[in-house]
């Protein structure tokens, strides 16, 4: 993408003012998507994104520019833009040396996407539409989405670093709706993974699209959920969301430096229930929140942030590693080459416990079981943190019964943590994520077994 | 400036075939962000890009590529692309780009110099200068971040219809997150404050400090109420908030695609008298005031619900051919990576003539609400079910009193408008596609202990 002597004289640039730290991030990205609709292939659509961001760390403050004229001319205005916004000064002139370090090949792609037809795409959304159409007379509406992307990653800094990548997405959604005579309802799934076009002889699409259009069907005879503090159990694979609300953002390194986190100060100490173990790792193969390295150059790698209730660390980035005087772990990422990197996280799950999820739901007399939960969002200072159920059940005497509308959870994190009292031993990752801080998006995985929180207030309308 | 990029979108689009409709869509624009903690400037991004987007239509099939340059070579590819994937379309009859209507553009003020000029070390310092202010306010107060920021664009579209549309704007604004403790305490509370203007002159630097900190110290306290049935008053900002749910319902793709909840009810009462609900882009008192729309028709002003009853969907002008009826300019892009879809540009309620707190001193039992969390996750604007994380202040027998936070309120979407029981004179223009205002609303579900 960019020759070494080029990057080399670029970095030397953005240091003249003094700074300590530079860095060239440098991306190609293609993609393609198709979106279907009201039974209609609306559009393909075809982008292409390259371009290269320049940071200067001088002091405490950093400098950033990017662009997409990634000529030597192009880069080294970005480098003076981007010190410029560190801050004036002189400085001696350095010499930057750049070592090649191969990155982690976590993901083996067997099948580029970009060597798959538009036509092949296309036909993939057909069988969803038409498998999700075929689930009931009740569904009367379904989009869907296909989206393949493949992006070449740069990373070279003036600690001599230089470092690429390649990453390959496949992603796949279906949304359905039914309508009866209670009004309209809708169901939602997805599949998403960095592997290539193979992913389609494991995953069942038409088994994805009939489930999107059972959960809307089944919520037409949904009454309105509970209001109230009750026990919820959350079905496997479906509330990783609740622990990258829950603690996931608060263990990021940049808001315990501000303070802005109720997890500040607490390593080594008992922040949930003894049965909880919590894993950030960025290199299962595969999966949604997969990188080999992460967008500052680092490798990624396998996390513990919470060992059987206990806190053992936070995630960092390297800024936040470099001001502590400690190794990075592999979290600093960003949207794209226009952005800023920051702490992140990657794949966050829990890991399995003991029961079996049969008896979890047994053992509750009075609840609902969350069998698709939809986003959520957290104040990471006040530990706060909602999340939306889009499939839920009433429990009733140690059973499943009726289905309840959407509503959102609530709850606080340290709480909720030290009330989970019953975790399952099926663990399973869930849906794909794209999880926003500062106006980032960026994709991640979660995943979790079948746990009980002891008390979580449900937000529905019903005494 | 912009005739450049007229040129450009013009120069593609002469490229035409025979039986081949396009559309060039090219922006170029820049934002500016600092980003200051206790007094030293954190980051200071310095962005520029620069795209385009092209849609061909050919017997009745899309395609569209886009790319983040503007070289030549490049575009020669994005049309090549777009071309490429007509094929893959399925024919609709109602696909087409949109034609000049006649309607005619309200010119506004969308661009203004003495931002574009504004001198770099005069944006740190208002960074600094509003956290500064804010720290002072309240010795229980420490600030998370201040920004300063502001962005510029220009954009121009050009279609085989006859669409030939230019413009540039800019913008800035300055926000700050607070948090606050009590002295040795080990509970914390947060609070944001903004002010936004084309103009940096505009900020109430003041204001936004002194919100942001009352936001986050009137909330130290807070417990989580009991589960019961009451009143609420939704602060301007969340009210800004719940606009922007209805409008997905009155959005006229929702409408023929059948997934709009009143797509039956034109003409019907649908809320309370009391609501006017307006969508008017041509109002520059609001932040997204804009003069064409995405298709390059002109913005307008559409009145979507007129004492309760229910007047008109937002059209982009595919939606409107499917309808059977004329585009509303309603067209929205995200930008040059995208086609366009449809949506309101710049809603706001018919406000009442009283404070909040005269609307408070009516409510025997209720909550103000300070805050929502979830909106994208708890509500679904296809069924109705509304239910959002809340904290806020209780009402009792009129009185504004102790904090709650850790709950929930719900209710419908349809109930909700019906339930309407007054809207405040407190219109604030905020930096979101809705206005915000007092908003009073009856017998709605909150989920607390």
């Amino acid at each position: 993408m960019i020759e070494r002597d080029v990057l080399q004289r670029v970095l030397a640039g953005a240091l003249r003012t003094g700074a300590e730290f530079a860095e060239v991030y440098g991306e190609d990205k293609r993609s393609t998507s198709v979106g279907l609709d009201d039974g209609r292939i609306e559009q393909v659509t075809s982008s292409r994104s390259r371009g290269a961001g320049i940071r200067v760390v001088k002091g405490d403050t950093t400098g950033y520019a990017h662009t997409s004229d990634l000529s030597e001319r192009g880069l080294l205005a970005a480098a003076e833009a981007a010190a410029a916004a560190a801050g004036r000064g002189d400085g001696l002139a350095r010499v930057v040396a750049l070592t090649p370090r191969a990155a982690n090949r976590v993901n083996e792609i067997a099948v580029a996407p970009d060597s798959i037809g538009k036509a092949a795409k296309v036909e993939v959304l057909q069988r969803v539409d038409e498998a999700a159409r075929g689930t009931g007379p009740e569904v009367v509406q379904v989009s869907a989405g296909y989206a393949d992307s493949h992006k070449r990653v740069l990373v070279a800094n003036s600690d001599g670093l230089l470092t690429d990548d390649e990453q390959t997405r496949v992603l796949l959604r279906v949304s359905a709706v039914a309508s009866g005579d209670t009004g309209m309802q809708t169901g939602f799934q997805s599949m998403g993974h960095t592997i290539g076009w193979e992913v389609f002889d494991t995953v069942d699409v038409e088994a994805l699209a009939r489930d999107a259009a059972r959960q809307a069907i089944t919520k037409l005879r949904a009454r309105p959920a509970p209001s109230g503090a009750l026990p919820v159990v959350i079905q496997r694979g479906s509330g990783g969301v609740l622990f990258h609300e829950a603690c996931g953002h608060g263990l990021e390194a940049d808001l315990i430096a501000k303070g802005a986190s109720v997890y500040a100060g607490k390593v080594g100490e008992l922040v949930a229930s003894p049965l909880v173990t919590l894993v950030d790792d960025g290199t299962m193969a595969g999966e949604w929140g997969t990188l080999g390295i992460d967008d500052e150059g680092h490798p990624t790698q396998r996390n513990v942030l919470i060992q059987d209730g206990v806190l053992t660390d936070y995630m960092w980035d390297f800024l936040r590693a470099r001001a502590e005087g400690r190794p990075q772990s592999g979290n600093g990422r960003r949207q794209s080459y226009q952005h800023l990197p920051m702490v992140r996280m990657t794949n966050t799950f829990v890991l399995d416990g003991a029961e079996d999820p049969d008896d979890i739901v047994a053992a509750t007399d009075h609840g609902v079981y969350v069998a698709h939960l939809g986003g959520g969002s957290v104040n990471t200072a006040t530990g706060d943190f909602v999340f939306g159920m889009t499939e839920a059940y009433l429990i009733e005497n140690g059973r499943i019964t009726e289905p309840l509308r959407d509503g959102n959870l609530i709850g606080n994190g340290p709480q909720v943590l030290r009330d989970i009292d019953l975790l399952g031993n099926d663990f399973a990752m869930g849906n794909p994520g794209t999880c926003g801080k500062d106006g980032q998006g960026v994709p991640v995985g979660d995943g979790q077994p079948t746990l009980r929180v002891r008390s979580l207030t449900v937000g529905g309308t019903a005494a | 400036m912009s005739e450049e990029l007229l040129e450009l979108a013009e120069r593609v689009v002469a490229q035409a075939g025979a039986g081949e409709q396009i559309e060039a869509y090219v922006s170029r624009g820049g934002d500016t962000e600092v980003r200051v903690y206790q007094g030293e400037v954190e980051h200071f991004v310095s962005a520029q890009s620069e795209g385009i987007g092209i849609r061909v239509i050919r017997d009745g099939r899309t395609g569209f590529a886009s790319a983040g340059t503007l070289d030549p070579a490049a575009i020669a590819e994005v049309l090549a692309e777009a071309r490429d994937n007509v094929g893959f379309g399925t024919v609709d009859e109602w696909a087409g780009l949109a034609e000049p209507d006649g309607v005619p553009v309200t010119e506004q003020v969308l661009w203004d110099e003495a931002l574009a000029s504004y001198p770099t070390e005069r944006k740190i310092e208002l960074a600094r200068e509003l956290e500064r202010l804010t720290a002072a306010t309240d010795r229980r107060v420490r600030v998370e971040e201040s920004n300063y920021a502001d962005a510029w664009g220009e954009a121009a579209v050009a279609t085989t219809t006859g669409i030939r549309q230019a413009g540039r704007e800019n913008g800035c604004y300055v926000s700050i997150s607070t948090m606050a403790s009590e002295e040795g305490g080990d509970e914390t509370q947060t609070g944001f404050g903004f002010s936004v203007g084309r103009s940096p002159e505009a900020f109430d630097l003041d204001k936004a400090a002194r919100e942001a900190a009352d936001r986050a110290t009137r909330l130290l306290g807070a417990t989580k109420p009991t589960s019961r049935r009451l009143t609420v008053v939704l602060d301007p900002f969340v009210t800004a908030q719940f606009l922007g749910v209805i409008s997905s319902t009155l959005n006229g793709e929702a409408v023929v695609k059948g997934r709009s909840l009143f797509r039956d009810r034109l003409d019907e009462l649908i809320a309370s008298p009391s609501v006017t609900l307006v969508d008017d882009p041509t109002d520059p008192r609001a932040y997204t005031a804009t003069d064409v729309d995405g298709e390059g028709l002109a913005a307008r002003r559409n009145v979507l619900i007129e004492d309760g009853v229910l007047r008109r969907f937002v059209h982009s002008s595919y939606s409107a051919r499917r309808a059977g009826t004329v585009s509303t300019g309603n067209a929205v892009r995200g930008g040059f990576g995208g086609t366009p879809g449809v949506g309101c540009l710049a809603l706001q309620l018919l406000p009442g003539n009283r404070s909040q707190d005269e609307l408070v001193a009516e409510v025997d039992d209720g909550v103000l609400i300070q805050s929502v969390s979830g909106i994208h996750s708890g509500v679904n604007p296809i069924s109705g079910d509304f239910s959002t994380g809340a904290a806020g202040l209780l009402i009792t027998n009129g009185q504004v009193g102790a904090p709650v936070r850790e709950f929930t309120i719900a209710s419908t979407l349809q109930r909700m408008l019906t339930d309407v029981v007054e809207i405040g004179g407190d219109v604030e223009w905020l930096p979101m596609r809705a206005a915000g205002v007092s908003l009073v609303i009856r017998d709605v579900t909150m989920s607390g202990a």
